[in-house]
């Protein structure tokens, strides 16, 4: 069904092509090589290497100048980049990457699979977040000649799960370069060396980042750019301005504010878009700590889901450019793991939530109020400060009164995650390509104390563990997404948290670019083949 | 000279001491600590043995105590420790932003410091009447504006709309200006943010001398310069003007101080990479060291600053020299 939906899309898109005579043109233009992109870099990071560490904010950079063994293509399916194919034995705990040949490193010397052994073993294996757990059961990588790469696992990997993992955490470093030093305090962690289409040139803490075209680059004539800068701009208003006075061409993931937004996507010059960020997909949670008698109480759980009215609240608050009613833990953008068939859900109905808090036994008392709850909203994102406010309005009215407790990033996940110091919290759970990845960890029950964004709520259901398990070393893709309905299903029905609202970050791009948001991770891709208009 | 300089410096270290014991404490406090704030910045998926590992890398492992105990012995050493967030000594961190803090603040205070002067005069000669009236409201007006609103309404203006001055930034990147024109260039970019913080402290200054201006000239040696038969701007220049300084003196040693911590705002609008957003960073990811070794040299840099105002006193007032020469 989705398919013959997009089928259509394309169609009505190809029509309106057609009809409209300048987007043809820009269709036919031929690329214009030079030129300078400016990006807007909003955090600055510790270090701008991806094989060390998987976040948008070394992507942004780091994805210019260091490549992966497979990437994204325009339909979000697994494409050669730095492996040309791949294959799995039969039992799935060997799966052999032939890699491409011809590829140099920055600094001349050649790329070659004794690279990607060692990235494997001491960075995706070692330190890599998320990495550390997708390779749990990687034993070692043999390395049959320079140009073949093979992974042995202890258990099945899904040749799936490997390949959708690997776009974002398969960025290969080079050996010669952190062999025999402390990986951690490595230079080259700031000043990185690839095989991308974009050399590292400098680095201003504070100010900018240079990145300029390898003129070696194993994709021939490529990349177009002359140069990549990324300009440091801590304030949101500020990029917006520099946006506007043409220093920036580029806003990645939603680091304007959403009023300037909304400004810029009106304005000619500008296209304000979800475009480019399908790969990228989260959802707002109410997590629920399961430590308070209260919410341990499953019809308390659902009352609050009944009690919130998210279509209003995306309606008034956000927009449905970019949001969309949450079904679960798995977003529609997943066409791979949605699933289908009709999940448990907690629509909007006040009377609902009350008769659930009525039949719990938490009966209203003096000035109408039932019981008092704390909420602790994650720091990063306007819409989850806007969500938290909603959410103490919407449940005021049936009785329950919630005091907003605000911290920043490092206090709220010490007091959520270390300390459980929390009744209610809000934040994003950010889905990476497959459950597997980063989704399921919220509901696995083991997950050491401290470990941010995993399960510390205080549950622990044993048969969602066991579908968890057997999922993570299927090799049949139908019995995996077969299985990963199951944990929506059962997830949702236990309302162990809940996920109402799903989201798509906005990018803010010069209608000078070309080529630009053309997959799903575009903002984290090499951008060899974008070029800039007069 | 250098006595008084060394009395000084010897009468400060007990307040800097309290001033880093008091700030690692409160810094304790706060929930969550450097490897936390690292956490966020990844997005997760950090397991338990990588973060005990990242906690012994920062030093964390330590009891309060005794991570104290060992910063204090590093500083006594000279040694203001490593940067978590940028990986390098702190020493090298603050020098990279010292210029910019230095360069927008010299540039401010000078400009709120001349037009201060200025514009003190005119309202005071012509108090009660239309120009004083103009120059106080305009006055208030900056005052009370918030930098950030001013900085950014600053940028519509007179970068998105007029385009005469660059958005932001320190100065133009990777053109490879050298000499005369990136003097040039710097100087353009340094435009706004030093009218905008400026412009907030012109209005103190302009208070300040209005105020004193117009004391000095009741009192009674004006009286006698006049009765002498000096004409007016002789009177003011010569007479009523160094001795209604004092104040104005006064100020910029408390000032200096303030702009240090004050200029967060306007680094963030403008994206300069000053000691204030340094300082910014260093609390929201938890970098102890960094943000101790702000405060160490911050308070050092107004001790400085006061030590050059108290020898400017001297200058303007023979009395004070005497006092405190002997």
């Amino acid at each position: 069904m989705d398919v013959t939906r997009r089928a259509a899309l394309m169609t009505s898109a190809a029509i309106a092509a057609s009809v409209n005579a300048p987007e043809l043109a820009l269709a036919q233009e031929t690329p214009r090589r030079g030129g300078v992109m400016t990006v807007h870099f909003a955090t600055e990071q510790r270090i701008l290497n991806p094989s060390l560490q998987a976040s948008t904010g070394v992507y942004i950079v780091g994805g210019k100048i260091q490549e992966p063994l497979v990437d994204l293509d325009a339909n979000g399916q697994p494409t050669a980049c730095l492996a040309e194919s791949w294959e799995s034995s039969a039992d799935g705990q060997t799966i052999t990457f032939r890699l491409r040949q011809g590829v140099t490193w920055h600094d001349g010397r050649p790329f070659t699979s004794a690279d990607v052994q060692f990235t494997a073993m001491e960075m995706w294996k070692k330190i890599l977040n998320y990495g550390t757990a997708v390779q749990l059961f990687l034993e070692a990588v043999e390395t049959p000649d320079a140009h073949t790469a093979v992974f042995k696992y202890s258990r099945p990997m899904p040749l799936g799960l490997l390949l959708r993992a690997l776009p974002d955490l398969g960025y290969v470093s080079p050996r010669h370069i952190y062999e025999g030093t402390d990986i951690r305090q490595n230079p080259a962690n700031t000043a990185p060396i690839g095989t991308g289409p974009f050399k590292f040139l400098q680095y201003e803490r504070g100010q900018f980042i240079i990145a300029e075209r390898n003129p070696n680059y194993w994709r021939n004539n490529l990349p177009y750019l002359d140069r990549v800068v990324w300009r440091v701009v801590s304030d949101r208003s500020a990029a917006a301005a520099q946006m506007e006075a043409g220093q920036i061409l580029y806003s990645p993931f939603s680091s304007l504010a959403l009023s300037d937004l909304a400004r810029l996507g009106r304005d000619p010059r500008f296209e304000v878009t979800t475009r480019g960020n399908e790969g990228n997909p989260r959802t707002n949670t109410l997590e629920f700590n399961f430590r308070n008698p209260l919410l341990a109480d499953i019809r308390v759980r659902r009352a609050l889901a009944h009690a919130i009215n998210i279509p209003f609240f995306i309606e008034n608050f956000l927009n449905s450019d970019y949001a969309k009613p949450g079904t679960g833990p798995i977003p529609t953008v997943s066409t791979d793991f949605y699933p289908t068939g009709a999940m448990p859900q907690y629509p909007y109905d006040r009377a609902v939530a009350n008769r659930l808090l009525d039949e719990a036994g938490h009966r209203r008392g003096a000035g109408g109020v039932r019981f008092n709850l704390r909420l602790t909203p994650a720091p990063w994102g306007e819409d989850i400060a806007l969500f938290s406010t909603f959410i103490q309005q919407s449940l005021q009215e049936v009785g329950i009164r919630v005091e907003i407790v605000r911290l920043d990033a490092a206090g709220f996940l010490r007091t959520v995650y270390n300390d459980w110091n929390f009744d209610l919290a809000t934040g994003w759970h950010q889905y990476r390509n497959d459950p597997a990845v980063s989704t399921t960890v919220w509901y696995r029950t083991g997950s050491p104390r401290g470990a941010p964004w995993t399960n510390q709520f205080g549950f622990s259901d044993t048969s969602i563990d066991g579908i968890i398990d057997a999922a993570a070393t299927e090799l049949d893709p139908a019995k995996r997404k077969a299985l990963y309905a199951d944990f929506v299903r059962r997830g949702n029905g236990e309302q162990l948290m809940w996920n109402p609202i799903e989201q798509l970050f906005l990018s803010c791009y010069s209608k000078r670019l070309r080529n630009h948001a053309n997959m799903p991770r575009w903002g984290s891709s090499s951008w060899h083949d974008l070029w800039i208009a007069p | 000279m250098l006595a008084l300089a060394g009395r000084r410096l010897a009468a400060s270290i007990p307040s800097l001491l309290i001033i880093l014991v008091g700030m690692f404490l409160l810094l304790q406090l706060a929930p969550g600590d450097t490897v936390d704030a690292l956490m966020a910045q990844m997005g997760g998926g950090g397991d338990a043995a990588l973060m005990a590992e990242l906690r012994a890398f920062y030093g964390l492992d330590l009891s309060v105590p005794a991570r104290l105990l060992n910063y204090l012995w590093r500083l006594v050493q000279l040694d203001l420790g490593f940067s978590s967030i940028y990986g390098k000594p702190v020493a090298t961190v603050i020098l990279e932003r010292l210029p910019a803090t230095l360069l927008l603040m010299t540039a401010s205070l000078s400009f709120a410091f001349f037009f201060g002067l200025l514009f003190g005069v005119i309202a005071a000669r012509r108090v009660n009447r239309w120009p004083d009236t103009v120059i106080s409201t305009l006055g208030l007006v900056f005052y009370a504006t918030p930098s950030f609103w001013f900085g950014l309404m600053a940028i519509v203006l007179f970068s998105v709309h007029l385009q005469w001055l660059p958005a932001g930034g320190m100065e133009s990147i990777g053109e490879g200006l050298t000499g005369i024109r990136r003097a040039l260039d710097i100087a353009l970019h340094f435009v706004l943010p030093t009218l905008t913080l400026g412009l907030i402290f012109l209005a103190i200054y302009l208070r300040i001398m209005r105020a004193s201006m117009l004391e000095v000239l009741t009192l009674d040696f004006v009286r006698t310069a006049r009765a002498k038969g000096l004409d007016e701007t002789r009177v003011i220049t010569r007479h009523v003007l160094r001795n209604a300084m004092l104040p104005m003196v006064t100020l910029i040693g408390l000032q200096a101080g303030t702009m240090l911590g004050g200029s967060v705002v306007v680094e963030s609008v403008f994206s300069l990479p000053g000691l204030g957003r340094l300082a910014y960073e260093a609390v929201v990811q938890r970098d102890l060291n960094t943000l101790l070794g702000i405060v160490f040299i911050s308070a050092l840099l107004v001790i400085l600053v006061n030590f050059c105002v108290d020898l400017l006193y001297a200058k303007l007032d023979p009395r004070i020299a005497k006092e405190t020469g002997g």
